[in-house]
């Protein structure tokens, strides 16, 4: 059942990375999804990093009862969780709704209205023209997006943290800037390159074998959304599995 | 020229074209006609690479397309123009960015030259000044033009249309038919248009195949084909008042 789709995926995938007929066409259109993917996600990301990390501090001051252990740790908490799994993860599925759904369905509607086969009477390799600007573009902005969510995410924490006073900005400080392991940041880099394929790829492959009518636009654009949590998930718990 | 030979295409348990063999004549208008379902979409489908049938072969000049792979049928696309029964225009460019498309892909002209081309081409469906109109901003009419335009844009020595009047008015379905004729001859193109509408099988139809369930029943042209004593061809042509009223006239 699933090594049909499996199939297609990976046929369409090496069409995708066929030399491309022009590149400063290819070029345009990289810059055109940067933007629509980067810019036009930032302020979603901005707001729910904020409160990512102002929860965290929060839950985690919660749980903090003992004296034994310094309210510094707090920080540490909020950076580490940041930057191995908030900020990668939760963007990543907040981003899979947004730009998967956007992909699939500009590219099922182009589909549905012949605009696919407009291009392939013409020559152009129709997924690559369509698909591969797509891809470089999430894999360049998402991980941007996600090192913005970091920075946020722990912004807010302090914030949450001082303003509530479960925890004091020298103690913050000091957790945030103790004992850091630059190794997690790698982690999280690779976790946000990966998931940038896998939201751009899954919904393109959609969108593409999408058939039939405005209905079936709707239906390719939920299984994208669908199908990327799911695997951004399953890669989430392989990539933590394997690196850490 | 362009040589269609015993094609077969299926969909699952749907046999929906069953050895079709024709020839579509060069500086001509070939049009292929038929009832919903017969097939005519799916032989143009075939022919332009959109389907892949499973048996027989489409040959471009002396050039077999079925045999190509995606690398060598670009050659051949390159001198393929196609207005679709949508028209199919990309809704995220404007009427001159669209028909500048398949000349910035393939040719190496400055933007002035394309410019001018495009111009050309928008002067040539009578569209002259429209460059900056988005398709959303089109009438029916004016999209099937637009697509005309694009798909001359690259002087095109193949020119398919599908069902180029469905959805606008005879009088607007007279003017793209006279277009797609001018075209043709002026270009010398080999022309093949998908279509049900009698208005234009009997005012741009010199060469017309007829399909019936996936067979081809009847060839001729549009002097011809009111003649015939094909049952089925008769059914299909003689289907609407106008033309039995016309019939009988002519008895």
């Amino acid at each position: 059942m699933i090594f049909h789709p499996l199939g297609k995926y990976i046929l369409l995938l090496k069409a995708v990375f066929r030399r491309p007929e022009k590149w400063n066409i290819y070029r345009r259109e990289i810059f055109h999804e940067m933007n629509s993917i980067g810019v036009g996600s930032l302020g979603i990301i901005a707001i729910i990093s904020v409160f990512l990390g102002a929860v965290t501090t929060v839950q985690t001051a919660f749980q903090l009862v003992s004296d034994l252990i310094p309210k510094s740790v707090i920080g540490s908490i909020v950076r580490d969780s940041s930057i191995l799994e908030l900020s990668p993860t939760i963007s990543a599925i907040v981003l899979a709704g947004k730009v998967g759904s956007s992909v699939a369905s500009q590219i099922g509607t182009m589909r549905v209205t012949e605009q696919i086969d407009a291009l392939e009477i013409m020559g152009i390799n129709s997924p690559g023209y369509l698909i591969l600007p797509k891809i470089i573009g999430g894999i360049v902005t998402i991980p941007m997006l996600v090192i913005i969510s970091i920075g946020l995410s722990i912004f807010g924490g302090y914030l949450a943290g001082t303003a509530s006073g479960a925890v004091t900005a020298q103690d913050f400080i000091t957790g945030i800037t103790t004992d850091f392991n630059p190794f997690t940041f790698t982690v999280s880099m690779v976790k946000a390159v990966i998931f940038a394929f896998i939201i751009t790829s899954v919904s393109a492959y959609q969108g593409f074998y999408t058939d039939g009518g405005a209905l079936e636009v709707g239906q390719s654009s939920t299984k994208a959304v669908v199908i990327s949590c799911i695997a951004i998930l399953f890669a989430d718990y392989v990539i933590a599995q394997l690196l850490l | 020229m362009i040589e269609v030979k015993n094609i077969h295409k299926t969909f699952g348990e749907n046999h929906v074209l069953k050895g079709i063999s024709a020839d579509f004549k060069e500086g001509m208008c070939n049009l292929i006609i038929g009832g919903s379902g017969s097939g005519k979409t799916t032989l143009l489908k075939c022919m332009v690479g959109l389907h892949e049938p499973e048996e027989g072969s489409v040959i471009y000049d002396g050039r077999d397309f079925t045999r190509m792979n995606f690398e060598t049928r670009i050659e051949i696309r390159t001198e393929i123009g196609m207005l679709f029964q949508g028209s199919a225009l990309f809704d995220s460019m404007n009427v001159e960015e669209n028909i500048m498309f398949p000349l910035n892909m393939f040719t190496d002209q400055h933007r002035k030259e394309k410019l001018e081309r495009v111009n050309f081409c928008l002067e040539r469906v009578n569209l002259a000044g429209k460059n900056k109109l988005f398709p959303a901003e089109l009438s029916g009419g004016m999209k099937k033009r637009v697509g005309i335009a694009r798909a001359i844009a690259m002087n095109p020595k193949y020119l398919f249309v599908d069902e180029p009047n469905s959805g606008l008015d005879p009088k607007t379905s007279i003017v793209i038919d006279d277009l797609i004729q001018e075209l043709t001859e002026e270009y010398k193109t080999t022309t093949i248009v998908v279509t049900h509408d009698m208005n234009s099988v009997m005012g741009i139809g010199e060469n017309i195949i007829f399909l019936h369930q996936g067979e081809k029943w009847w060839e001729g042209s549009n002097k011809e084909i009111s003649d015939t004593d094909n049952e089925e061809l008769n059914e299909f042509v003689f289907a609407s008042k106008f033309m039995r009223a016309l019939q009988k006239n002519k008895k």
